[in-house]
């Protein structure tokens, strides 16, 4: 098994339909796709690397790069451009010989300093592959061979590559995604970069299902809004804070109105519920879709469906309105159970570690090897609860779990109260070391409206609607939250943050 | 011949090809039209001729599957035939659709 092997059957399926480009029909086809990343992987296996990397925003060189990559049989990893210079650097060494598609500027001459880094940029890299002779379908077909390596965003310690194998990825598409599914008009607009697992997975599942892949390189809410309007944009992946962005526009211009959008997901942290209520609001016509997944998991592994929205939203059951806060039910294709720290699977309803297993799950380090049980499950350091429905809760990451005075608290639990108040738009509850309680909880918050904010007035909104052992015993305006590019909260941050001042 | 996840073969009764997307990794009597299907390199021959029954066409994107699943062949190239182990056909296995997600 192997990538190309989408690839191929996309481009002897319909090969006429565009796969990236414009509603104009310019850009470039699957056949386009396939014989240029023919092409490019004859001149990837010229240079003699191990690796091929990408160091660039989106652009219709990276599905070229991916394609041959696999093409050629070498590990394709894209980098995070949003790190430092050093960062990048100690990145680049781990994966040396390599060749990487860069942004031909900047973050090219910092590679360039870096011992058996081969670079250039991505537009020459098209240029160089649009003519010739297209080889033999020659690649290999093991399933175990590398696809792709991501570098897990880091949050905590140095950066772990994650190994997702030919199998992965190829098992989780055949799993997920019917073959040819889109009618010929969908277009799908991938905003997330790269290096982001739901970026990689977007180049695949496109290509198996047919939907022209248009591109929004650096997200802005009132680009993203504007390309979706000229592109006739069906369907769109989101991360929370890309989504309370394009709600919070959508609801400030009356004007741009969003029709073609069909289905909406979103996925890669927690959604805020006012946000998702509001976005329900602004466009009823569209299919929402919540997706759960890890980079080790090649990507989603828990999908709430648009019916599933609907029914919890429209719900007077406070238990089915829930829902809407979950991340639905786990894909046929795999398992899912709720663990003890003994490694015991726990009742419905009860809080525990998410474990996973199937086909689509990797849960591998490079050099560290596979982080799996004897019998395949990979227990996955969220947090989280299944519901008697078989709805998955996800609480975050264990680490962050609040223990007050001996109970367990999911930050998320006083997250989503805090933010049902009028006046809060954003909010965390980190755990902070303390004597009595052995840690306390402080919420930090963003205000609309700083001039009316009341730590005791904001406390007693919190009682109502909290156990007392669970509300927040300071809370703390800031400006804003430090979250990373794709959208994760930094909790670590704020909580070395707090830390200092208590 | 022996059949593993990765394996490709190619039918002589007509255009189907297919790759094994899980295999017990032994030896299978692998057909289409009812006729041994052959390594990707072989051709169509003429000289065969399709088993009755057995020839109801291949969809390609389709996943054929055995009643117990332990193999599963994902067609990458359609054609007339219909593909079984021995006499027994393979039926397509059934999945619900999901909604896009990335």
């Amino acid at each position: 098994m192997n990538l190309m092997m989408l690839l191929e059957m996309a481009s002897s399926g319909f090969g006429d339909r565009v796969a990236i480009g414009s509603r104009d029909g310019s850009g470039m086809t699957y056949q386009d796709l396939y014989d240029q990343s023919g092409r490019a992987s004859e001149y990837l296996n010229q240079h003699n690397v191990e690796h091929i990397s990408f160091l660039s925003e989106s652009s219709p060189a990276l599905p070229v790069a991916l394609f041959a990559a696999a093409w050629a049989g070498l590990p394709f990893i894209p980098l995070n451009y949003r790190l430092q210079d050093a960062e990048l650097q100690s990145l680049a060494e781990r994966i040396t010989p390599t060749f990487t598609i860069s942004d031909g500027a900047d973050l090219q001459s910092l590679l360039s300093d870096v011992d058996d880094v081969q670079t250039t940029a991505w537009h020459r890299f098209l240029n160089d592959t649009t003519k010739g002779a297209i080889p033999e379908p020659t690649w290999n077909m093991d399933p175990d061979e590398i696809a792709i390596l991501l570098f897990t965003s880091g949050t905590t310690g140095a950066p772990k590559a994650a190994v997702l194998r030919h199998s992965h990825l190829v098992s989780y598409i055949l799993g997920s995604v019917e073959f040819m599914g889109a009618a010929e008009e969908e277009a799908t607009l991938v905003s997330v970069p790269p290096y982001h697992v739901a970026g990689m997975a977007a180049m695949c599942s496109s290509v198996y299902a047919g939907r022209r892949i248009v591109q929004l390189p650096s997200f802005d809410a009132d680009t993203w809004i504007d390309l979706v309007i000229k592109e006739e944009v069906t369907h769109a992946m989101v991360v929370p804070t890309m989504l309370a962005r394009i709600v919070e526009r959508l609801d400030e211009q009356s004007a741009k109105k969003i029709v073609s959008l069909k289905a909406l997901s979103y996925g890669g942290g927690k959604m805020p519920r006012p946000v998702i209520e509001k976005a329900l609001e602004l466009l009823p016509e569209t299919n929402f879709v919540n997706a759960y997944g890890l980079t080790e998991t090649s990507s989603t592994i828990s999908v709430l469906g648009p019916e599933d929205h609907r029914t919890a939203y429209t719900s007077s059951d406070p238990d089915i309105r829930q829902r809407l806060a979950s991340a639905g039910k786990p894909l046929p294709t795999l398992e899912v159970s709720i663990r003890d720290e003994s490694g015991n699977a726990v009742s419905a309803g009860v809080s525990g570690e998410i474990w996973v297993r199937g086909e689509q799950v990797s849960g591998e380090y490079l050099g560290q090897g596979k982080k799996l049980t004897d019998d395949g499950w990979f227990p996955t350091n969220d947090g989280g609860s299944i519901d008697d429905g078989g709805y998955l809760f996800v609480e975050g990451r264990i680490d962050d779990i609040i223990i007050r005075g001996g109970e367990n608290i999911s930050p998320g639990e006083i997250e989503d109260v805090l933010l049902e108040h009028p006046n809060i738009r954003d909010a965390a509850a980190i755990g902070v070391p303390d004597e009595e309680w052995g840690e306390i909880i402080v919420a930090v918050v963003v205000l609309h409206n700083r001039e009316d904010f009341s730590e005791s007035a904001m406390k007693d909104f919190t009682k109502e609607l909290l156990r007392s052992s669970r509300t927040p015993d300071k809370i703390i305006p800031l400006d804003e939250l430090p979250y990373n590019e794709t959208g994760k909260l930094l909790r670590r941050v704020i909580k070395a943050d707090l830390v200092k001042r208590h | 011949m022996e059949i593993r996840a990765g394996s490709r073969l190619k039918s002589v009764v007509c255009q189907t090809e297919v790759i094994a997307v899980k295999a017990p990794g032994t030896d299978l009597d692998i057909r289409c039209g009812g006729v041994p299907m052959v390594d990707p390199t072989g051709s169509v021959s003429d000289d065969v001729n399709p088993a009755d029954g057995a020839m109801n066409g291949t969809q390609m994107g389709k996943r054929y599957v055995d009643p117990d699943e332990t193999i599963e062949l994902l067609c990458t190239k359609p054609g007339d035939g219909s593909l079984g182990i021995g006499d027994a056909l393979l039926a397509i296995k059934e999945s619900k659709p999901l909604p896009a997600s990335d």
